[in-house]
């Protein structure tokens, strides 16, 4: 593997190996020293160009944990606004002598481009492309998903995973229904009609407009997506209550729920919209153990992107 | 002046014959060429070329004045005479845009003093493109460049009694309203064609919709008022649709149709490449197979290049900041050959329909787009249809690198180009005006 720009870049072995690998990094978090030398005098650069605490720690925690130096690189807004390209910013980065880039860019592509349009020869992550992609979210929903449903083995055959919400703008839709049907899983996506693609008929996936009855299909998880506000005033809902009342998972709809069904969100949350707080501080809730999930599916992909001879892995 | 004596060339793919050129005219035709021939004439050997008069092509971006770095209108014209043409139409998008009879005519004696083909400038239909008010259509109509092809090309003429004003207006001198349809609010930020492709890959969406509601609202007006209205790079099976429709109600409209968007698809997206993005956007598969079989039939009326310079960064960049549009001058005869010629649609008279005598015909261009007989004006290209090319960007005289066609192979090769008599193109190599080598003969 040389790149993850795609969770559509992985076939089942190779996501397997990877949440197993992410597995063996997590339990190496319980230990009192949680550093491993594995990436030690490497440099790994997070350049991002869209604001994203979390994303951007996660990835500086999982690099850190594996001994690599960090660069961050935040431009906030386009590269284009700011003056610079992005080939120029790149390839800046490289010369100070990046290993590795993580970028997240508000231009579907972006990752690709850097990866392929010649400018720079490092391995590149793509920590979240405008409405593509956000393969390690979805790796870190899976990891999530996998331990609950099928104790942290193998993949997710059989199980059905509900996604509801805004899927038209969602990187983590799109990289979910990927991944969760390459593990064998079955995905149900719920939107208003407004909030899916023109062509997801085309995708891996079930779609309805009608949550409640989505729930009511044996349902191992259901995947909240969250729901900007500004596209109430696009027109793509009426009112946020409307919204809320048709399409959130509110206490009825969670009580509805069969024992073992989860309740994930990629965070941040818009509680009262797409999400209750009754729904979200319940204990079917994994929306904080998805953050500490996240640091160790981010450690198994740098690691096995930077330390990939150790890690047997060809061009995924 | 010397003049050529082309032997054994096939005028629109017939019999073979000879033809002799002198003095900006054909004066022979088979065995009188050859009699008539002087020892001072160039003897051309024209076995296996096919002869089509000179191409027009009615949708041409120079970019001169305001861009320079892409093109020039001399580059320009050099890469259109290096494709087969000796007509452009030069694109109003400019800056300043051509809107005043001034604008018009600086581009027309840039033509001219290039000399490499006769440069008609499209006039634009609103001041500064804004949309908002006529731009002098009648002084562009009655100036030295003689405009009669009016568009906002890039921009649609959105406002309906704009569109209407323009169609009436129009028909005081002739002239045609040659709409970029688009529906503005149905493209916010769009970036490809919508479809399966952009669902996945996560780009904006550019729906069919969006052209099909303007070309029926369009073909409406014209109806109604008696314009003249030629819809641009139609790219959707519903466009063709429409404009069979309409042409079936008696309805004067024309249509063209890109040879981008009659080989690739929205497929070639995914590799993210800037250089496949333009607008219209590349369709799918059956869309490219209406507009072919919408060409095939007559519905679609020509073919137009919408060749669109641009500067290297303005396409070495991610694919939302990227420039919309692509080189085409030096590949569309090859393109039509490729998907109409070898794919049986098409006899090379055809060809010379949809890339010269139409196209002259729409753009009331009268000294071009002529059969090829005695006393014609001697604007012609000699192609040889055997040979096959590697679009190589690099070696194109275009000043810009974004061919969507770098790295295929395509058919066919122009060989010579006369201009009036005068070989712009002598068996591939560009040759400069004497006007301006000041070898004047």
């Amino acid at each position: 593997m040389r790149h993850l720009l795609s969770t559509t870049d992985l076939d089942r072995d190779a996501a397997v190996a990877l949440l197993d690998t992410a597995e063996a990094m997590a339990q190496t978090q319980s230990r009192t020293i949680k550093k491993l030398p594995a990436l030690r005098g490497l440099t790994i650069v997070n350049l991002f160009f869209e604001d994203s605490t979390r994303t951007r720690i996660s990835f500086e925690a999982a690099a850190k944990r594996l001994s690599a130096d960090v660069i961050n690189f935040s431009a906030k807004g386009s590269s284009v606004s700011k003056g610079e390209s992005l080939k120029d910013t790149a390839q800046t980065l490289r010369a100070i002598g990046a290993d590795a880039v993580v970028v997240r860019h508000p231009s579907s592509g972006a990752p690709h481009r850097l990866a392929h349009a010649g400018w720079i020869d490092t391995p590149v992550v793509n920590a979240g492309d405008g409405m593509h992609q956000h393969p390690t979210q979805a790796l870190l929903d899976a990891f999530t998903l996998r331990r609950h449903l099928a104790d942290g083995r193998g993949d997710l055959a059989g199980r059905h995973v509900v996604v509801v919400g805004d899927v038209l703008h969602s990187r983590v839709a799109r990289s979910n229904v990927d991944l969760l049907a390459t593990l064998g899983a079955r995905v149900t996506l719920v939107a208003p009609p407004t909030l899916l693609p023109i062509g997801v008929e085309s995708w891996r996936c079930a779609v309805t407009y009608d949550l409640d009855a989505a729930l009511t299909d044996d349902v191992d998880a259901v995947m909240m997506l969250r729901v900007q506000r500004e596209r109430m005033t696009s027109g793509f809902f009426p009112s946020e209550r409307e919204y809320a009342r048709r399409y959130g998972l509110d206490g009825t709809r969670l009580g509805r729920l069969s024992d073992h069904a989860l309740v994930l969100h990629p965070g941040p949350m818009n509680r009262g919209l797409e999400i209750s707080a009754e729904a979200a501080d319940s204990p079917r809730s994994t929306v904080v153990e998805q953050v500490a999930n996240g640091v160790s599916v981010r450690m198994a992909v740098l690691y096995t992107l930077l330390a990939g001879d150790l890690a047997g892995e060809g061009d995924a | 002046m010397p003049g050529y004596l082309v032997r054994s060339v096939a005028p629109l793919g017939a019999e073979r014959t000879d033809l002799l050129l002198r003095d900006g005219v054909v004066v022979a035709l088979g065995r009188d060429a050859a009699s008539q021939a002087g020892s001072e004439d160039t003897v051309i050997d024209a076995d296996g070329l096919v002869a089509l008069p000179g191409l027009v092509d009615l949708h041409t971006h120079l970019r001169e004045p305001g861009r320079e770095d892409t093109e020039t209108v001399d580059s320009g014209t050099r890469a259109a005479a290096a494709g087969g043409f000796t007509a452009v139409h030069a694109m109003a998008n400019t800056a300043p845009v051509a809107d005043t009879a001034g604008v018009v005519e600086q581009v027309w004696r840039l033509g001219r003093d290039a000399g490499w083909a006769d440069v008609r400038p499209v006039g634009a239909v609103t001041i500064g493109l804004a949309g908002e008010r006529l731009a002098e259509l009648g002084a562009m109509a009655t100036s030295a460049a003689a405009v009669r092809v009016f568009s906002d090309d890039g921009r649609c003429v959105w406002d309906p009694v704009l569109m209407r004003r323009a169609l009436e207006y129009t028909k005081a001198f002739d002239g045609v309203v040659a709409q970029h349809a688009q529906e503005p609010r149905l493209t916010v930020d769009a970036q490809m064609h919508e479809g399966v492709v952009s669902a996945e890959i996560g780009l904006t969406g550019w729906p069919a919709v969006a052209e099909e509601a303007i070309i029926a609202r369009d073909v409406l007006l014209a109806e109604h008022v008696g314009g003249r209205l030629h819809v641009q790079h139609l790219s959707t099976a519903g466009s063709v649709e429409i404009i069979r429709w309409a042409k079936a109600r008696g309805i004067a409209v024309t249509a063209e149709a890109t040879p981008h968007h009659l080989l690739l698809t929205d497929e070639l997206a995914r590799s993210y490449d800037p250089v496949y993005k333009v607008n219209p956007p590349l369709r799918t598969a059956e869309d490219v197979a209406a507009v072919r079989a919408g060409l095939a039939d007559g519905t679609i009326d020509v073919v137009a290049t919408d060749h669109a310079p641009h500067a290297v960064q303005d396409k070495d960049c991610e694919w939302a900041a990227a420039a919309f549009g692509m080189t085409g001058l030096e590949t569309c005869l090859a393109v039509v050959q490729q998907v109409m010629v070898e794919e049986g649609s098409f006899t090379w008279a055809d060809v010379a329909r949809v890339l010269s005598h139409t196209p002259a015909r729409i753009g009331r261009v009268t000294d071009h787009g002529r059969p090829i007989a005695v006393g014609e004006p001697a604007n012609l290209t000699l192609v040889d249809p055997a040979a096959r090319r590697t679009i190589d960007p690099r070696v194109q005289q275009t000043a810009s690198r974004n061919s969507p066609f770098a790295g295929r192979e395509l058919p066919g090769e122009v060989r010579w180009t006369f201009l009036r008599g005068r070989a712009t193109i002598a068996d591939t190599v560009a040759v400069l005006a004497p006007s301006r080598t000041g070898a004047h003969a």
